[in-house]
């Protein structure tokens, strides 16, 4: 590609992304600084990083060559591309990388993401060892998506399998992904399209190009063929181009972002994950017992993740269950991002911080009240929700206690631990709970234990104690990424001469 | 001038000596608001014939066509490049986009609806561009260049010259264009509005290999200040950052200290230009979140 000099950190130490067009580094002249987010209000601070951006014709250009991914991908086996996937593994958890002339260590990543982010460093290192194993056991993963088919039938195109001839076409060449910030767990989801022989058309998150452009030069270290990886930060309308031209994409964002993609097959969205847990009468009664299960649903992972409870709806004893939720998570205080100990993740700015904040006290009352200002008092704290710890901001963990499964607070998402406990008669729990990215469901009653089944609304279905935040690998999340990419068709091969 | 000093007949601001004369009214883009309506006798004439002085004869051709793909409407523009080619002896073909519209579907997030529309301007432009051979100069905007250039190559359908416009044209589209999507053909990037006239920018000296584009307004009939926007009374030195302030005087308009939607860096005089000129044209960083430009 013209114009692809290296560029190392800039004199000022200010670490370089660039785009990387067919594998190979391209910096552009327009960049995006990211600041850090412990030094807001220090006008003279240098960034983290200065971020090529792609403009939206250079996307478009590039996606409109995608026959060099495809045929790059075809030369190599679904089990190549697996080893390929594990070597990448090992270097993206271990070794220095690329990051635009110069390298990056496990360290530099790890403090580099924590500072654009917001997430603490032991968090990041957590989420770390997520995407290292999907990578590292991509043949489970794999297993997990197609349900056990022999993948050597994807190099054929065609095979049997019990008995039955099968096939499978893939239906795009390549696979765009419109990424959040959120948190760097969410990487995994797209990682099995190269060893599923897809290419990738990589938008980052604003603030998080960190992961995405480690993980494309850990692929390329390993060995993925360069035309495979295509890594362009932009604007909307650079990601309109990848959604517009990949024949298959993911995209993340806000609800509004993600409803006017609604209807494209095309396009998978992931939107709020509105996760919850729900309880039955039987349940509800023992409450207690369920405290672990509920606070790590809330507030694993800072809260960030889609799979994070936002709300708990529980057949009875709703007061007392938000008030002992908001006595446990009123634990959780803001510390400084490489606390080890750190369970919050700083918001982007202390005027976000507080601008969110407002938004929820603004919906409380008509049956809504927050428990969590008394419980933080309790202990010794402070009513505020928003706390400041080396120089960020957060918001601290909220419990809202919602009479109604109507109030709008009882179907709101935050980006922090936020749950809203609400109270609904066990027959209409099934009915009433809503779209929902991953339900818990403490019941033992056959019926509703049958209506959760059979939901629509439900994507991930957890029967028994088993937090939302958990996630098994050998299944299907948020959607199956085999399924978007590959179409299951009708073939016959017959040998000549054998005319009937 | 600007929308609300309007309810008087437009006739009243026409100066005296020009009465007689047929009159003009144009729009400018509106996407600050409430489109501003600037009378117009024969400066759009002037300012074009000006401005093709400084085009090249080797890649502008003299006696060949233009294309003109870009919003047309109630705006100068079409009119303008229209005079340029037949200034130059030629005729300007001409399609149409409406941006206005555009805009609505980017508010509504109705990006099936933009693709065809983009379909169906472009349709338009290539069917043309077959069909005549003599056209060897284009006009057009850097999203309609790269959705042409997605479908042919322009060189090998003998366009020689291509004249773009649009403030979302940047150093890296500069660079974009030159270096992939219409490698050896003339690009001239230039900043116009419906107020000031034309702008030209500073020639690119592919030795120098730097991409900024840098504009110079066509003074003495315009001139541009570039000012500190907290203190519009303070002229930022050479290389800071100011906003546009635009001073227009012709024989038959004056628009004294026009604050634009638009900053940049103060750039020096050079020897093509000896005044004032700008750098990085952008939108005003404080309307960036509230106004959508470049959309067609």
């Amino acid at each position: 590609m013209a114009g692809g000099g290296a560029v190392a950190l800039g004199a000022d130490g200010v670490a370089t992304i660039p785009l990387v067009r067919g594998g190979e580094s391209y910096h552009s002249l327009t960049t995006v600084e990211l600041p850090d987010l412990r030094r807001q209000g220090h006008k003279t601070s240098s960034p983290v990083a200065r971020v090529s951006q792609a403009n939206p014709g250079l996307v478009a250009r590039d996606l409109a060559r995608s026959g060099a991914a495809r045929q790059a991908l075809e030369a190599l086996s679904v089990a190549e591309l697996i080893a390929i996937c594990k070597r990448a593994g090992e270097l993206f958890l271990n070794d220095d990388l690329p990051l635009g002339g110069a390298r990056q260590s496990v360290d530099d990543y790890l403090r580099q993401l924590s500072a654009t982010t917001g997430m603490p460093r032991a968090m990041a290192r957590a989420n770390m060892g997520k995407v290292h194993y999907v990578l590292d056991q991509m043949a489970t993963v794999l297993g997990g998506l197609t349900r056990g088919l022999d993948l050597s039938l994807l190099d054929r195109g065609y095979g049997e399998q019990g008995g039955r001839a099968i096939s499978y076409r893939r239906q795009s060449d390549l696979l765009g992904a419109v990424l959040p910030s959120n948190s760097p767990g969410v990487h995994s989801l797209w990682l099995p399209a190269i060893a599923l022989k897809v290419g990738l058309a990589i938008k980052p998150g604003r603030q998080e190009p960190w992961t995405p452009y480690r993980l494309a030069q850990a692929l390329l270290a390993a060995g993925c063929p360069r035309a495979a990886i295509g890594f362009y930060p932009t604007s909307h309308a650079g990601a309109a181009e990848i959604l517009q031209r990949c024949g298959r994409s993911l995209l993340f964002g806000d609800a509004k972002t993600v409803g006017s993609w609604a209807g494209d097959e095309r396009v998978q969205l992931h939107g709020p994950g509105w996760s919850k847990v729900v309880l039955d009468e039987e349940a509800a009664a023992e409450w207690p017992v369920y405290l672990d299960l509920l606070a790590a649903s809330v507030a694993d992972n800072g809260g960030r993740s889609c799979i994070n409870a936002s709300g708990v709806w529980t057949a009875r004893n709703s007061r007392a269950l938000a008030t002992g939720l908001a006595e446990r998570l009123a634990a959780i205080e803001a510390r400084a991002l490489d606390d080890p100990q750190a369970a919050l993740a700083a918001m982007a700015s202390r005027e976000a911080a507080q601008a969110l904040s407002d938004y929820i006290d603004a919906r409380l009352g008509g049956g809504a009240v927050d428990l969590s200002a008394e419980a933080r008092v309790a202990r010794g704290g402070n009513a505020s929700r928003v706390a400041e710890a080396d120089g960020c901001a957060f918001l601290l963990p909220t419990v809202i206690h919602c009479e109604s499964p109507d109030h709008p607070l009882a179907q709101a998402e935050f980006l922090f631990p936020f749950v809203s406990v609400v109270e609904v008669a066990g027959s209409e729990l099934a009915r009433r709970i809503g779209a929902s990215l991953v339900v818990t469901a403490l019941t033992r009653d056959p019926e509703l234990r049958a209506d959760l089944i059979a939901s629509p609304f439900v994507e991930r279905l957890n029967l028994g104690p088993i937090p939302t935040s958990h996630v098994t690998w050998d299944q299907p999340h948020e959607g199956n990424l085999f399924s978007h990419l590959y179409r299951q068709r009708a073939l016959q091969d017959v040998p000549f001469g054998a005319v009937a | 001038m600007a929308a609300g000093w309007s309810d008087p007949p437009l006739g009243r601001w026409v100066p005296k000596g020009l009465a007689d004369q047929p009159l003009y009214v144009f729009e400018t883009g509106g996407s600050t608001g409430l489109p501003k309506s600037r009378i117009n006798i024969r400066d759009f004439q002037t300012d074009y014939e000006l401005f093709s002085e400084t085009l090249s004869c080797d890649s502008f051709p003299r006696g060949s066509d233009w294309l003109m793909l870009g919003p047309t409407g109630p705006r100068r523009l079409r009119l303008a490049i229209e005079h340029l080619a037949q200034h130059r002896g030629g005729v300007a073909f001409h399609v149409d986009l409406d941006p206005r519209w555009v805009n609505k579907l980017i508010g509504r997030g109705e990006h099936h609806e933009m693709a065809l529309y983009k379909e169906h301007v472009i349709d338009q432009a290539l069917k043309i561009l077959r069909a005549h051979d003599s056209v060897r100069c284009l006009f057009t905007t850097p999203k309609l260049l790269e959705a042409l250039c997605e479908k042919v190559s322009l060189g090998k359908l003998g366009i020689e010259g291509i004249f773009c416009g649009g403030t979302e044209m940047n150093a890296q589209f500069h660079r974009f264009a030159r270096e992939e999507l219409v490698p050896g053909i003339e690009f001239i990037p230039t900043y116009g509005n419906t107020l000031m006239g034309l702008a030209c920018s500073k020639p690119f000296d592919p030795a120098a290999n730097d991409y900024t584009i840098t504009y110079y307004p066509p003074a003495p009939r315009a001139v541009f200040e570039l000012v500190d926007p907290e203190n519009t009374e303070r002229r930022v030195d050479y290389g800071e950052t100011g906003r546009v302030m635009l001073t227009t005087l012709t024989p038959e308009f004056f628009m004294p200290r026009f604050l634009e939607r638009d900053e940049g860096e103060r750039a020096e005089p050079i020897e093509l230009y000896p005044w004032d000129g700008v750098s990085n044209l952008r939108l005003l960083s404080q309307l960036s979140t509230s106004v959508v430009v470049g959309v067609y």
